[in-house]
């Protein structure tokens, strides 16, 4: 039953840290219809700079300052190159979908290369301890990513909700053309969705790499590719449908880690890949993913 | 009468022409065996592999606008495949047969995957075939017994008629030049890479590519005008992926042992950039991609130390090496091309030559103008240069 808990909880910790990567995804795609693989290299960014500063400037220093940087690198390269890109196009987005796949393998090759075969400590407050919740003993620093997981999408979900970007947001989502003619700044809204995503993925950053993994190595950046499962899953274009899913692929794979000793017919480390498996699983049944709306084409 | 005469002539020359424009390349490419050593031959090995592979995705991806980054997983079937089907542990079958039987494979593989590539589109394909190659790579380092796990397996030389793509069997000297794995595998890629050029542009000039443009385009318009939208899909994956698993089939005969890293999304991602580099949607631009993506960072090894700003392999941290320094260069390259030349090489190509046809006429008959006004041509000459970017 503990390791049932045990489970439960990696899962919900995991879960919470692929959202916080998945709504990033799905604010870009709300905005701009671009899939953005440069997300791998964001968070490698983010976390980098944590890794970086958090000597001279403490952790919450470094925290903030890579959050900012990082918001700041994806605001960048949405204006000054993507918005570049396919012009009038109706596959622009499509185009620009493959240019974040070049700036990703520039920016994570020069991230890899700084790094190195080193681990990277980051320095965060909750080290390797541990506290005891009832029965299951849990490492602080997974309590710490399910409440600043949480506090962070509920404060994206209010920015959507209740300011006049998150109007704009919606609205340029539903139909850009008729929100453009409304006077929404379309660029503008764009940008800031990509300022936002960026600034999440740093934050996801930190927690994907603090105990019990190792620390920041070339390779954390792939990591942010298992929070595509998690936003296809819902769909790609609801907020809320990216959460289940970051939930759903942060549970099975640890879930498929956790009972690994049973499940050994689909070999070691399957936990790694078992947000593939459920995705490609979920695509067969619903090919437009969970909580995709029906669309219909005008011609 | 006469007209149609001249017509006909012009369109026999133009044929001719034509062959005469492919002839020359390929017998250049025949003679360059006796002239280049093993280095700059396994270069155009691995070239001309990446280009069969690279042709197939451009397929799926530039005509048939389906992203893929499952394209490493592909040539993951056909490499393993082969090498399972002629070797031991395996069945043992001949290398010929086993050749066959892996481009077969990877075919089947693809179509496995059909009931999704048939209904997901675009972009969204791109992040279901990324399951493709984790899923795929783990199998390749825990089916130990297929695929000799984390440290592969040695490729079994191909072997046709008894003749052996191998240093020895039979001793073979053409010429005074001694004809070694490499000079055997060279022929072998071209003839491979001849025929995925033919077939995939018969495929490309052909109904079935029409059918495909028409679907990038619009998918309604295409439905409406009678093409089987899923069917159409599933096939272009399909063929893409068995282009893909004869690319694995050469890449295993070329490296002589496969291991399941090198079959990481990094290759996946590597095919992407030698099409949009060479230009979506034409065999000749992926051609020039996977030539540009495959050589540059071995050239960059080869002649690091007389390279600036590149430094020797192995020389320390925070060093440039120059695998590094050509994935700087490529992932620029498509961000750049995407910017400025969205049609890639092959376009960039296409517009020179149009330009320079454009001239000839231009500056052909300079004196048979009326020579009353030469200023005002002049001052038109000046213009139009000026606009010339």
């Amino acid at each position: 039953m503990t390791g049932f808990l045990d489970n439960l909880l990696n899962g919900l910790a995991l879960g919470s840290v692929y959202a916080l990567i998945a709504l990033g995804f799905v604010t870009i795609f709300k905005a701009s219809g671009v899939l953005s693989f440069t997300h791998g290299s964001l968070l490698l960014l983010g976390g980098y700079l944590v890794a970086v500063l958090h000597d001279d400037i403490g952790f919450a220093g470094a925290l903030a300052v890579a959050v900012l940087v990082t918001a700041a690198v994806a605001g960048a390269l949405d204006r000054l190159v993507l918005q570049r890109v396919g012009g009038t196009d109706p596959h622009a987005a499509h185009v620009q979908t493959i240019v974040t796949i070049g700036i990703d393998i520039v920016l994570v090759t020069d991230l890899a290369r700084r790094i190195g075969g080193d681990l990277l400590p980051l320095g965060d407050p909750w080290g390797n301890s541990v506290s005891d919740l009832g029965p299951v003993t849990v490492a602080d620093s997974r309590i710490a990513a399910i409440l600043v997981s949480a506090m962070a999408i509920g404060g994206a979900f209010a920015l959507f909700r209740f300011t006049p970007w998150g109007l704009s947001l919606r609205a340029a989502a539903e139909d850009g053309e008729a929100a453009a003619l409304m006077g929404v700044r379309l660029t503008r809204v764009r940008t800031v969705a990509w300022c936002l995503a960026g600034g999440l993925a740093a934050l996801a950053a930190v927690f994907l790499v603090a105990f019990p993994a190792p620390g920041l190595e070339r390779t954390t950046g792939q990591i942010a590719l298992k929070a595509f499962p998690a936003a296809i899953l819902g769909g790609m274009a609801s907020p809320v449908g990216a959460l289940v899913g970051s939930m759903l692929i942060g549970l099975t794979e640890a879930f498929v880690a956790g009972y690994q000793s049973e499940l050994h017919v689909l070999g070691e480390g399957f936990g790694d890949v078992a947000p593939y498996a459920v995705m490609v699983l979920v695509l067969l049944v619903r090919p437009a993913g969970l909580f995709a709306a029906k669309g219909a084409a005008r011609v | 009468m006469s007209d149609l005469l001249k017509k006909s002539t012009l369109l026999e020359r133009g044929g001719l022409l034509k062959q005469g424009r492919l002839l020359l390349p390929a017998l250049l490419l025949c003679a360059l065996p006796f002239y280049l050593d093993a280095f700059w031959l396994r270069i155009g090995l691995f070239s001309m592999a990446a280009a069969i592979g690279a042709v197939g995705l451009g397929l799926l991806s530039g005509t048939a606008g389906q992203l893929s980054l499952g394209h490493a997983f592909f040539l993951a079937v056909g490499a393993y495949g082969y090498v399972w089907l002629a070797g031991e542990p395996g069945p043992g079958l001949p290398p010929a047969v086993a050749a066959v039987l892996a481009v077969l494979l990877a075919g089947a593989a693809g179509g496995l995957f059909s009931p999704v590539a048939g209904r997901v589109k675009g972009v969204y394909l791109g992040v279901a075939t990324l399951a493709l190659v984790f899923l795929g790579h783990h199998v390749l380092l825990t089916a130990d017994s297929v695929t000799g796990g984390f440290n592969g397996r040695s490729v079994p030389p191909l072997e046709i008629g008894g003749f052996t793509f191998a240093e020895t069997d039979p001793e073979l000297t053409v010429l005074g030049v001694p004809f070694g794995a490499e000079e055997r595998l060279w022929y072998l890629g071209l003839v491979l890479f001849a025929l995925t050029w033919f077939t995939a542009r018969g495929l490309l000039r052909g109904r079935p590519g029409r059918a495909l443009v028409a679907l990038r385009d619009s998918e309604t318009a295409a439905s409406v005008m009678g093409v089987h939208v899923a069917r159409y899909r599933s096939a272009a994956f399909v063929v893409s992926s068995m282009y893909a698993g004869l690319a694995g089939v050469l890449l295993a005969l070329s490296f002589r042992r496969v291991v399941p890293d090198y079959f990481s999304l990094l290759l996946s991602v590597d095919y992407l950039a030698m099409i949009v580099i060479g230009g979506l949607g034409s065999v000749a631009g992926a051609t020039a991609g996977a030539v540009f993506v495959t050589a540059l960072p071995l050239l960059m090894t080869r002649y690091a130390d007389q390279l600036p700003l590149v430094a020797t392999p192995g020389s320390g941290d925070g060093s440039i090496g120059p695998t590094e320094a050509s994935r700087y260069l490529y992932g620029a390259a498509i961000v750049v091309i995407l910017l400025y030349a969205p049609d890639g090489l092959h376009g960039l190509a296409r517009r020179t030559r149009a330009r320079l046809r454009r001239k000839s006429p231009d500056t052909g008959p300079p004196g048979a103008g009326p020579t009353s006004r030469p200023p005002a041509t002049t001052a038109n000459a000046a213009r139009t240069k000026e606009h010339t970017p």
